[in-house]
């Protein structure tokens, strides 16, 4: 500690005045004290033995269906409390019983052990420093310079292969995240349940979600549902404030959306009817419905896409043409015009 | 020689005869270890990480790691004949048909939380007690190492049930994993074998869950205590303790008691919480499907700083050439978190860089002696917890009757003003600490009592403090300023002369201190009082 010399500068210094002097516990000069301390680690060792009890006992004898209620945290299946009580009990008691002995019984005075530097000896660093130049030049690194480049290239190619071999890990991604199951002429189903729907069967200020309808011999996927999903929301079709294309996507008041969030893909799920905004549970991206569901807060950087939706000739709501945009998070091949 | 000493005696020459090691065994069992609470927090996180190595274990006996479609008929009859992944049915079995597996699933989860807030506090401790310094710069970056692969594990752990709430976690990292340029929608369809969700997520995630990530901190665990071995334990500074020595108790028997109960209690806790506080009720959020999602849904507190991060980006995406950068997730997501753990690592080494100390250090600093680290560290934390926060920022707004929108706010502009202005305090707050001590040592202990001088005048009595605790209060290092040359003999700057200076501004800096009260100064004020 160079940094404490006592008379730097003429300047005197507070000094070590060392290890203070050991003040001894009761239990190491009275016997008495001492029994004691004894007693109450037996008795921690011997609660840990009924914890022990207790778990077992529980696990085998409890019936599973037993249900107590404990306040602040209400219903609790009894078996399990006391098969976790028991074994809670177990090792605390178990610990605490180590613990007090320790610091009652064991010896308590502290030790002093040196330290040393790390850094060696001048002598043994400059011969090792010797040692490394000398074997390393016995190897000729330095001066055989073809070996040392091509054992570079050897190297660096080799752990390529690991890398390589992980490509069939699984598909390239061509289109697939351009594109979802909705084509023109697609029947709306409701989700779940699957039923087509009618523009009557939604009221102002409803909304609904629904999926392409299954195609026959077809079955849905969650793939296809995390790309397809849809939410349907009708409003007075006056409250649009759309240009003239995007209100030809509605049909009487129905607008249609991607369900998966433009920002990480979550469901977007909550519907405020006052305020006509769409809510992304995730991170709180709203998207305004009356204005083809502009971000209004939030991350999300981009709309909803609209799903351009009409009727077919049962009164069924369909789709009119597949979505114009990728639907859910961006991607680095997205073209966002 | 009782039967008893025998014995014992017995074993050890059995053990020396065939290894050698009585000089060794001897010299370890004597080891010693200084003794303070904080020294605890590293070995909560090894009883942690140890519970969840046997509670882990026992779950992977009944949990099938497979998103193939089942239909479930377990005992919990709200989900009967509903259709579900195997992983989910598989956790219904463990929770409602396996005694005890329920408690085994939360102590495991509550495990996990412990063993990333006792890490996280054995850092902080690390940090801010100094202890990161020469020679245990390596100690520091396999910390670091683990803090960050525990992020992951325990996130990959949470999403193994494959219930509606992970599955919404899932669906956010395969967005983030999208969002690398170039090359990101290609690393997510190789992680998930195709369109998320697929098929092959769950069962890839279990392997390093349970296999290559458990494996990795046993590595990095045991290379971290045989360096604590070796090298030795830092001590906080006090009479009798130097940089030349450990002051403390030995392995055998005091510590090796103190560290197994130390064990058990920390199970007891453990076990208590698994069997009272119910955690993560898969039940009641339903199977995962892309299509639905769980209102509120809050991810553990050591992702939850992420997740506020990106709540609070504003919305920025680049459109140009036919190509989509989404900045509004791959700045939260992945270059902010890249800097800061980055920043963390390479820490040891900018201190020493800027200081200019190349010592060895084995007494630990108090905070207060280190204004600039600590202000530093209470900036980076001021950071974490706005980001903290906004990641509930649902549940604080449904709880004080804010708006999202307020909050949001709130937290865009606090992330920018709080941590500088943490910095500013704390650094005001240490050096007026630093004063306190030196009048403390200079003037003594104020002790309440009023004399009545001859003249009327009260004044207080100080009592002088004991040399043990003057010693402690003036014992450490008293920094300089290095200054770092700019330009050489002839008045020319000197290559490099922007960063040296830089240096040399960031070293005064850290060298600002109140100096440590000298005897002298003490026996000056003396003679003045006379
Ligand atoms: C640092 C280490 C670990 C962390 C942070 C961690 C974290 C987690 C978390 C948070 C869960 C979710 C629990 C739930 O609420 O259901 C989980 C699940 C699981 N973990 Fe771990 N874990 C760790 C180590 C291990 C190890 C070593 C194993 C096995 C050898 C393991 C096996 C499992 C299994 C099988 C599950 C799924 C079963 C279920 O959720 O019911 N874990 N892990
Ligand atoms: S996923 Fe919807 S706001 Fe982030």
């Amino acid at each position: 500690m160079s940094n404490n010399v006592n008379n730097t500068h003429g300047v005197e210094r507070f000094q070590d005045p060392g290890l203070p002097e050991h003040i001894h516990r009761k239990a190491d000069h009275d016997e008495g004290a001492a029994k004691k301390a004894e007693r109450q680690v037996a008795i921690l060792f011997l609660l840990s033995a009924v914890g022990t009890v207790l778990a077992i006992g529980s696990y085998i004898f409890m019936p599973q269906d037993i249900v107590v209620f404990i306040p602040i945290m209400g219903d609790q299946n009894a078996a399990q409390l006391g098969l976790g009580l028991g074994i809670a009990m177990a090792t605390f008691f178990l610990g605490m019983g180590a613990v007090h002995w320790a610091k009652t019984l064991m010896p308590d005075t502290e030790v002093i052990a040196e330290r040393h530097e790390f850094r060696s000896e001048e002598t043994d660093r400059e011969e090792f420093a010797a040692t490394v130049k000398e074997q390393g030049g016995a190897a000729g690194l330095g001066r055989r310079t073809l070996i040392k480049r091509s054992l570079g290239l050897a190297g660096g190619l080799a752990a390529l292969t690991p890398i390589v071999m992980l490509r069939d890990l699984g598909p390239q991604p061509k289109k697939e995240l351009n594109t979802t199951s909705w084509e023109s002429g697609t029947r709306l189903v409701t989700d779940p349940g699957d039923r087509p729907i009618k523009p009557s069967d939604l009221e102002v200020g409803a909304v609904a979600q629904v999926l392409p309808a299954l195609k026959a011999g077809e079955e849905r996927t969650l793939e296809n549902v995390g790309k397809d999903a849809v939410l349907l929301i009708r409003l007075n079709p006056n409250e649009f404030n759309l240009d003239s294309e995007r209100l030809s996507w509605t049909h009487d008041g129905i607008i249609a959306f991607s369900k998966i969030c433009s920002h990480m893909g979550c469901a977007v799920a909550l519907y405020e009817q006052q305020t006509k905004h769409l809510l992304c549970p995730c991170h709180q991206s709203t998207f305004d419905v009356t204005r083809a569901a502009k971000v209004i807060f939030g991350p999300a950087a981009r709309p909803l896409p609209q799903l351009a939706i009409t009727v077919d000739s049962d009164g069924y709501l369909v789709a009119k043409q597949p979505f114009t945009e990728p639907v859910g998070p961006s991607f680095w091949e997205r073209n966002s015009k | 020689m009782s039967q008893k000493e025998r014995i014992i005696g017995g074993v050890a020459n059995y053990v020396d005869e065939r290894t050698g090691a009585a000089k060794w065994l001897n010299k370890n069992l004597k080891k010693v270890f200084p003794d303070h609470w904080s020294f605890m927090l590293g070995e909560v996180a090894l009883y942690s990480f140890i519970i969840l190595l046997l509670s882990g274990t026992f779950l992977t006996f009944w949990f099938d790691p497979s998103q193939r479609d089942v239909v479930y008929n377990g005992s919990y009859m709200p989900l009967q004949h509903v259709q579900m992944s195997a992983a989910y049915a598989s956790t219904l079995h463990i929770s409602f048909d396996v005694r005890g597996g329920l408690l085994m699933r939360q102590i495991h989860h509550w495990a996990a939380l412990l063993f990333m807030a006792s890490i996280i506090a054995h850092l902080l401790r690390v940090f801010f007690t100094g202890a990161f310094r020469k020679p245990r710069e390596a100690n520091w970056l396999i910390g670091v190492g683990l803090v960050t692969l525990g992020i992951v594990e325990g996130f990959l752990g949470y999403s193994l049930p494959d219930d509606l709430l992970s599955g919404t976690g899932i669906r956010i990292a395969e967005a983030i994993l999208q969002a690398i340029p170039v090359v990101g929608s290609y690393i997510a369809f190789f992680a998930f074998g195709g369109a998320f969700p697929g098929h092959v997520f769950i069962p890839r995630i279990y392997t390093v869950h349970v296999l290559l990530l458990p494996g990795a901190f046993l590595a990095l665990i045991t290379i971290h205590l045989m360096l604590v071995w070796y090298q030795k334990h830092t001590q906080y500074p006090g009479p009798g303790r130097t940089e030349k020595n450990v002051v403390g108790y030995p392995l055998m028997p005091v510590y090796m008691a103190k560290a197994g109960g130390f064990f058990g209690i920390v199970f007891g806790v453990t076990a208590f919480l698994g069997a009272v506080a119910s955690i993560n009720p898969i039940w009641l959020y339903g199977p995962y499907t892309p299509g639905q999602i769980s209102a509120g849904s809050q991810p553990d507190f050591y992702m939850g700083w992420l997740d506020g991060l990106v709540r609070m980006s504003p919305p920025l995406e680049t459109h140009a050439f036919g190509h989509t950068i989404s900045w509004n997730i791959l700045i939260p997501g992945l270059i902010v978190p890249g800097i800061l753990f980055t920043g963390m690592a390479l820490y040891p080494f900018i201190e020493s860089y800027i200081s200019g100390d190349k010592r060895e250090h084995h007494l630990l600093d108090r905070p207060r002696n280190v204004p600039n680290r600590t202000a530093l560290g209470a900036m980076s934390l001021t950071f974490m917890m706005v980001s903290l926060i906004n990641g509930g920022n649902d549940l604080i707004a449904t709880h004080f009757h804010m708006s999202i929108n307020q909050i949001m706010w709130m937290s865009r502009i606090g992330i920018f003003i709080l941590p500088p202005l943490a910095f500013v305090i704390t650094k005001r707050i240490c050096l007026s600490l630093q004063r306190a001590d030196r009048d403390l040592v200079l003037h003594g202990r104020e002790t309440g009592r009023l004399v009545m001088l001859p003249h009327g005048e009260f004044v207080e009595v100080h009592e002088p403090i004991s040399p043990e605790k003057a010693w402690t209060l003036t014992s450490h290092i008293q920094p300089v300023a290095i200054s770092h040359v700019t330009e050489d003999a002839n008045g020319v700057a000197k290559p490099k002369a922007l960063i040296n200076k830089l240096r040399s501004r960031m070293s005064s800096a850290n060298a600002e201190q109140a100096p440590a009260a000298t005897i002298s100064e003490a026996k000056e004020l003396e003679g003045g009082h006379h």
